[in-house]
């Protein structure tokens, strides 16, 4: 993985000390909060209901047992021995000092870790496919690009004052893991009929209050022109974009206003200027940043028995395998998924001793190296497949082998109104109540894939949107209720989900989720996933069913009070 | 403090300002404004408005705010001694991109300007994009402000202060093989 050198190193920490000094002049009242909240934004900081927050960027979701040993230790001493991982594969704290987050700034730089421009009004994160280097339908490695744009866009000066948060996705395979089409800008390799290197560009797709799939700007960008072309629409963001209401900020707003065609023209204008200039990316660089996501010694697999399943005799092993192991390019390897989606646990949550015992796995078994993945899991990317039994037993004593990834239980969840101020309605108990329900876990790999995608309110966190099944958190005065869409779906065949009627209450959300599955298992014809049967019926038959009877409120509702204690 | 002189950052130093920013006043108009005497940086639609009788001063200054069409400055760009952007408030960063056009795109090498809701912690960013003097808010020290001018030593990415990237600068390494 990428590792600093000494300007990486200067830069991360001469941004400690200009923070540090930021956070001393707000606590004499130097500065306004107002002047103050855009800059710890883009350090990661936010104020939220009951603390502040801190989000630490892992780019690209890549991140060392090193790196993850730093974050354990973060959680045990500034914070409350947890920490959330997010759609955007970063890690977030929710109980943070504000005078003690230069200490923990300073403390990440120590292991090449930062919260540069994690929020506010400013390219965000670069984040990329979780099995970039190994996935099979890989056609470039999209890591090299995705670290050379997160050097580039780091500290920009021009752009840390955009009309509204900005952020860039890479995909390098033929299935786009990267959610490309709902990100401002996404780019997805490609090699053309001479060989070359591109992207195709993608530029004002977006979730939020209004979800729009992006459009196709680009057919075929190559290599070198990645930096300025961006640059250059960003440029025409920063000029045009609306900046008088904060809902229509968004670049795909501009897109829609203008139309594409009007956009692609004012790009093109500006990247006149750029194109072919001193910004343009060359193969000397391009080629030093390669050889740091250069492929570890693989052990030949010709004696590897692979994972047997009868020497186990272990069902919930072989569910395991099914559900979490995922193919590696190099025969004789896997992918492991480490699911932060156990029943009773708020989704993408991994306690300090988690992570301690995580990062030793990762130097045991994975090259010391581990992925984030946008459904808010942790993989270990290099596992030799005579190691899938020993992973999984060792990883069965932390909680950490659920066998439900991509299942009804898996679900993507923001952190919602426990702890967010944007929030309207709470999250985390709904995916706990619906975890509940279906904890049986045939019953689950009978339903087989599906999405669940849950957000507190309309800012999209939890990619409702694009779930198969959608849930939104919003306020019908000053109560919480939950709309459901049915029908979205993110990767190759991006589609937004359709609101199925009016809202529930948060008693009723395992039951709607029960019917909506029942239809879908009534009607289902052979190996036809939930979306596929949605597509195939659309939403009436799931909509009349829910709606059919009515569905009791006061329930039987186990209250789940989400809590730093809760988690032991 | 009515004799104190007005003092601006020029050039990394603080400065005599001997421009005065004229900015309209209810009730008044663009054509008819009186223009004084001296150095005078006008709004963009006062230049327009009265343009004849101001290309006749020796020391001519205009502000833009963020959202104006600088292309209209035309061939008058290069006679400009002093031209000033107008940040209504720090966070609208258009600013910005129009600092580095008037810089990169036209080429105009005269003073530029941050006037408005200028701040120490922008300050940094604003003279990567072009801006060579600020007058900082007057509630605020402008040496305190000059502070920000250099909270970092090092660059990744090209803009007008400096053309190439990081990586055609400087050696860096690769991974050991």
């Amino acid at each position: 993985m990428y590792r600093y050198d000494q300007y990486d190193h200067q830069l991360v920490r001469e941004r400690v000390v200009q923070f540090r000094d930021q956070v001393r002049r707000r606590l004499n009242n130097e500065l306004a909060e107002e002047e103050f909240r855009p800059l710890r934004l883009q350090n990661g900081l936010y104020l939220q209901r009951h603390a502040y927050m801190l989000r630490v960027a892992v780019p690209y979701g890549l991140l060392s047992s090193t790196q993850l040993r730093m974050f354990a230790h973060i959680a045990r001493k500034y914070d409350r021995g947890v920490g959330h991982f997010t759609t955007r594969q970063n890690i977030q704290y929710n109980w943070i000092k504000l005078e003690e987050a230069p200490d923990i700034l300073a403390e990440l730089a120590t292991v090449e870790m930062h919260a540069i421009q994690t929020s506010g009004n400013c390219i965000r994160n670069i984040t990329c496919d979780e099995y970039a280097g190994v996935a099979a339908d890989e056609i470039v490695d999209p890591r090299p690009y995705a670290e050379i744009l997160r050097q580039w866009s780091s500290f920009h000066p021009e752009f840390a004052y955009l009309p509204r948060k900005f952020k860039i996705a890479i995909n390098g395979a033929t299935t786009d893991r990267a959610a490309t089409a709902v990100h401002d800008i996404g780019l997805n390799a490609r090699i053309d009929a001479e060989g070359r290197v591109g992207f195709r560009v993608l530029v004002g797709g977006g979730m939020g209050r209004t979800p729009i799939i992006g459009s196709v700007i680009r057919e075929f960008l190559p290599w070198p022109h990645m930096l300025t072309y961006i640059e250059a629409i960003i440029r025409v963001y920063n000029q045009f974009g609306r900046r008088d209401n904060i809902y229509k900020a968004r670049i795909k707003i501009l897109v829609k206003a203008i139309g594409i065609e009007e956009f692609t023209r004012r790009v093109e204008a500006e990247w006149a200027d750029l194109k072919d200039g001193p910004g343009t990316l060359n193969v000397a660089e391009r080629n030093r940043v390669t050889t740091f996501f250069t492929a570890p010694t693989y052990t030949p697999a010709s004696n590897d028995p692979g994972p047997n399943v009868q020497r186990t005799g272990a069902p919930a092993f072989s569910h395991w395998l099914k559900r979490n192991v995922k193919p590696h390019r190099v025969p004789g390897y896997a992918a492991v998924v480490l699911s932060l989606k156990k029943p009773g646990v708020p989704p993408g949550d991994a306690t300090a001793a988690q992570m301690d015992f995580i990062a030793d796995l990762a130097d045991q078994f994975s090259c010391g190296e581990l992925r984030v993945t946008h459904e808010q899991n942790l993989v270990l990317a290099e596992v030799r497949q005579a190691d899938l039994l020993a992973v999984w037993q060792a990883a069965k004593m932390h909680g950490l082998v659920t066998p439900n990834i991509g299942l009804l239980t898996d679900i993507i969840c923001c952190p919602g109104g426990d702890f967010c101020s944007l929030a309207n309605a709470k999250s985390i108990p709904i995916a706990l109540d619906i975890t509940e329900r279906f904890d049986n876990l045939d019953f689950l790999h009978d339903i087989g894939e599906i999405e669940i995608n849950m957000s507190g309110c309309v800012n999209a966190c939890g990619h409702h949107h694009v779930g198969n099944i959608g849930i939104l958190g919003v306020d019908k005065n000053g109560e919480e209720w939950y709309q459901v869409s049915i029908g979205g779906a993110q990767g190759n065949d991006t589609r937004l989900g359709k609101v199925i009627g009016p809202s529930f209450a948060a008693a009723q959300m395992p039951e709607v989720v029960a019917r909506l599955i029942h239809v879908y298992l009534h009607e289902r014809i052979e190996n036809e996933r939930f979306i596929d049967t949605v597509q195939r019926l659309g939403v009436n038959p799931f909509k009349e069913f829910v709606y059919a009877t009515p569905i009791n409120t006061e329930a039987s509702v186990i209250q789940h009070h989400v809590e730093a204690r809760a988690y032991g | 403090m009515a004799d104190l002189k007005p003092t601006l950052i020029k050039n990394k130093a603080v400065v005599a300002d001997d421009w005065t920013v004229l900015r309209l006043q209810a009730g008044e108009a663009a054509h008819n404004v009186k223009v004084g005497d001296g150095k005078i940086i006008v709004p963009l639609n006062v230049w327009h408005a009265q343009r004849a009788e101001l290309r006749q001063r020796a020391q001519r200054g205009v502000w833009l705010a963020g959202h104006e069409p600088f292309e209209d400055l035309g061939s008058d760009l290069a006679h400009f001694a002093v031209i000033a952007v107008d940040f209504p408030i720090f966070t609208d960063g258009r600013g910005y991109s129009l600092a580095y056009n008037l810089r990169v795109r036209l080429g105009y090498c005269g003073e530029l300007r941050a006037i408005g809701d200028v701040l120490r912690d922008q300050m940094f960013y604003l003279q990567r994009v072009g801006f060579d003097a600020f007058t900082p808010r007057p509630d605020r020290d402008i040496h305190d402000a000059l502070k920000g001018l250099s909270d970092f030593s090092e660059r990744y990415q090209p803009s007008w202060d400096e053309p190439l990237p990081l990586s055609q600068r400087v050696p860096r390494k690769g991974a050991k093989a």
